[in-house]
């Protein structure tokens, strides 16, 4: 048993609101630069619809993530490493910037320069690859709340999936048949098909936390990672001419902080926390033969941190106490593993995600509520769960590769948890059972304290990188700072993830800095020491006599 | 060294040896302090069609007209001569095999050239230097072209083997034979000195890539994991070229 932590996310659907500002915030921390214009680490998709970039989700198309070999081994679905060697001069499998969208800005500085005349000026679309005018036609939003859907939304993968009948009652009736959104960062998987693709060696996972990163020194525009996840997170700076990803706002994470997505997230939906797992296990989960197996085989990958016996060899193979403290408090192991009403997203693809998702309950509440039944009442909703084959369907397309079974028990799960709250809160009996969908009453608390109430020490409970090793940490990615820190890049004009963020961080954090980091990198080049904030002495602060 | 110019002084030996210089000082210099700038600086994304054809068939073409550089130029004569291959023979698996990779890299690099000059968004990306260094690349295929082709095939040949190769080889060993290549034709003296002037721009533009040829990727574990370790800060004032600022080109 090889013990490791991940860092994780869990998003709750049912709360997402569809208002991209966790899109927007992600854009303005890393890739408001000239050459990641069309590059979203986060993105807000509309369910149904074709993703971004359009249909990613056909791995037929893209061959992104693992398969398996005839005698049952995984193997990258682009093909064998000699494959990627004799074909690195041309990835047959990498999307184009039309399956993205060709960047553009407008021409405001026609605005002020424009001649003196009878019609108001007015600015055109500029292309930011030519510069040249353009016409733009698609985009990571442009299906938003189904625009364009009755047109386009039906070549959506997982409609295409669905049986022939049922995908043609959703071209019947699509607007009234289901929608939600899907918020969508990289997944930092367990078992990385983008780190298994790339030729240089530049992309990781860290040891410590699972998140998975690209070396900007070490990368060398092979394009592969971009073609070999199956998300297509893995994005291709065309001015750089390097990948690049979603970093997990690791320099956060360090710092025991949330991502600027989950901290921004106004419906406030999403979870971190760490999930203990066994590393030797990952492989064989992953060459599970069934692809509907696949999201028990991941459960199984997990670790128990309660158990004592995972604990144990947990503390004896290095993991920090505090950690292991965190990895008991977390709520993305909670939803996952606990109550398992988290799902992972499109599982068959065999990378073992580490994003998972909550299905939302809405569709149906939705619709028991318009049949005039009371939503919160578990039978009808109940009902209402096995009778709505689409959503259902849908939805086991995209977190339980077909199977409808999990999906069904979450979401009942979800619709006992508020027909319980509801009963309690009033005072009344409720109607129904806990146990009918294998939960307790403490469940169903917890569940509420997670979904319902959803506080943010609850929702976030980030340990932070050990103080003592901070300065290694940073330095492992770093290039003299980072490569994200200069002249253009997310930290323009300010210090980027660099040694005084990380004291302001833990300043925020605690209100106080912390003294056990100053000085311990040994090389003498981050001082993690606040120098603004001078910590007082034994004998008060150095300037007291004077300010008084 | 009598019977020789100042000038075929400068030109055959001491501009050779400043490119291989440059050559080799430049790329320590770029692998130190560059390593973000070095990248094969793909355009597949921007366009994907015309590279389908283009990039494979040059590449290929480029490593079969190397390969034939290394039988023709760094083998000595005398070694294939010993082995029993007369020269006759030599000259038409020349002629034949040259042809074929130069029949290659016409086609790749009409495609590619193509593809640059007139697919704005792939010209866009083009920097100076890759401007210089395509240029001088073009000048050296089409000579080569123009020598395998129109002088081996076509023509009555002409035994390189017996004149550059001397020079070129004796470059290596500290004798250069000037005289060898300053009696060669025009056209073998024009295609020498644009290669030179490639090397020489070599560290300084895309070309670089060439040396990363990712072959250990085919023996290493799938997942690469990484753990806290200590690394060095770069010197002062050598942290390399980094992300361009908004509107500044290429």
């Amino acid at each position: 048993m090889r013990i490791m932590a991940q860092v994780c996310m869990v998003m709750n659907l049912d709360k997402c609101i569809g208002c991209h500002t966790c899109t927007v915030t992600c854009k303005q921390t890393w890739t408001n630069r000239p050459g990641t214009e069309y590059v979203y680490f986060n993105n807000v998709e509309t369910k149904p619809g074709l993703g971004y970039p359009a249909r990613y989700e056909d791995q037929e198309q893209w061959k992104g993530g693992w398969t398996l070999d005839k005698k049952g081994r995984l193997k990258l679905k682009a093909g064998s490493r000699l494959k990627k060697l004799a074909t690195i001069f041309y990835n047959p499998d990498l999307p184009t910037i039309e399956d993205y969208h060709e960047p553009y800005s407008y021409d405001y500085a026609h605005l002020i320069t424009a001649p003196a005349g009878t019609k108001a000026p007015s600015v055109s679309t500029r292309s930011a690859l030519t510069g040249r005018e353009m016409n733009p036609t698609w985009g990571a939003n442009w299906e938003d709340d189904l625009a364009g859907a009755p047109a386009r939304a039906l070549r959506d993968p997982n409609i295409v999936a669905l049986p022939e009948d049922a995908a043609e009652r959703v071209r019947l009736d699509f607007e009234s048949v289901f929608m939600f959104y899907l918020p969508r960062i990289c997944e930092h998987c367990l078992n990385p098909s983008c780190v298994a693709s790339c030729p240089s060696g530049a992309m990781y996972k860290r040891e410590e936390d699972g998140i998975v990163l690209v070396d900007q020194d070490r990368c060398r525009g092979w394009r592969f990672c971009v073609s070999g996840c199956p998300y297509k997170k893995v994005y291709f700076n065309h001015r750089t001419g390097k990948a690049e990803k979603c970093t997990f706002c690791f320099p956060r994470i360090e710092a025991g902080l949330p991502t600027i997505c989950s901290e921004t997230c106004v419906g406030r939906l999403r979870y971190l926390g760490l999930v203990l797992y066994d590393a030797d296990k990952v492989l064989a989960a992953a060459a599970t033969t069934d692809e509907a197996d696949l999201y028990e085989a991941q459960l199984d990958v997990f670790l128990d941190p309660d158990d004592p016996a995972v604990a144990a060899e947990a503390e004896r193979q290095g993991i920090p106490h505090d950690w292991l403290a965190a990895a008991r408090r977390s709520p993305t192991y909670s939803l996952i593993a606990r109550h398992k009403v988290a799902l992972p997203l499109h599982p068959e693809y065999r990378t073992m995600p580490m994003v998972w998702y909550i299905p939302p309950l809405s569709p149906v509440a939705d619709v028991t509520a318009a049949a005039g039944y009371d939503d919160a009442d578990a039978d009808s909703v109940f009902a209402a769960i096995d009778a709505l084959r689409i959503p259902i369907e849908y939805l086991a397309n995209l977190f339980t590769a077909g199977d409808v079974g999990p999906v069904r028990m979450a979401l009942r799960r979800l619709a006992m948890v508020r027909a319980v709250m509801r009963a309690h809160q009033l005072g009344n009996h409720p109607a129904v059972d806990p146990a009918e969908v294998g939960l307790t009453d403490d469940d169903a608390e917890d569940l509420f304290r997670l979904l319902a109430i959803a506080r943010y020490e609850d929702r976030y409970v980030v340990p932070p990188a050990h103080a003592e090793d901070a300065g290694r940490l940073l330095a492992q990615h770093d290039l003299s700072g980072c490569s994200l820190d200069s002249d253009g890049g997310p930290g323009m004009g300010g210090e980027g993830p660099g040694a005084a963020d990380v004291a302001g961080f833990h300043l925020r954090h605690d209100g106080s800095s912390d003294a056990s980091v100053a000085g311990r990198d040994g090389h003498g080049r981050l001082h993690l020491r606040v120098a603004e904030h001078p910590s007082p002495g034994p004998l008060g602060p150095a300037g007291a006599g004077g300010t008084r | 060294m009598s019977g020789i110019t100042g000038f075929q002084l400068w030109w055959w030996v001491i501009l050779p040896y400043l490119a291989l210089a440059t050559f080799v000082i430049g790329h320590i210099w770029r692998y130190r302090y560059d390593q973000f700038g070095w990248t094969s600086r793909s355009t597949e994304l921007q366009e994907k069609k015309l590279l389908k054809w283009g990039s494979p068939i040059f590449h290929y073409g480029t490593f079969a007209a190397i390969s034939g550089h290394i039988i023709g130029i760094l083998i000595p004569e005398r070694w294939t001569h010993d082995i029993g291959i007369p020269e006759t023979a030599y000259r038409w698996f020349s002629a034949g095999a040259g042809t074929l990779a130069a029949v290659l890299i016409i086609v790749g690099v009409a495609i590619l050239a193509g593809r640059r000059l007139f697919v704005a968004r792939v010209r866009a990306t083009t920097s100076p230097v890759d401007w210089v260094a395509l240029i001088l690349l073009a000048i050296v295929i089409v000579m080569g072209i123009a020598e395998t082709i129109g002088v081996g095939l076509l023509g009555h040949g002409y035994n390189y083997r017996q004149s550059v190769a001397l020079w070129f080889r004796g470059l290596f060993a500290g004798n250069p034979d000037v005289r060898a290549i300053a009696h060669a034709p025009f056209l073998y003296q024009l295609h020498a000195t644009a290669a030179w002037a490639v090397i020489a721009v070599w560290p300084f533009s895309r070309l670089v890539h060439a040396w990363s040829a990712p072959v250990w990727y085919l023996w290493r574990p799938f997942v690469v994991y990484r753990s806290r370790r200590a690394t060095r800060p770069n010197e002062p004032g050598t942290s390399g070229r980094r992300w361009r600022r908004i509107g500044v080109h290429y």
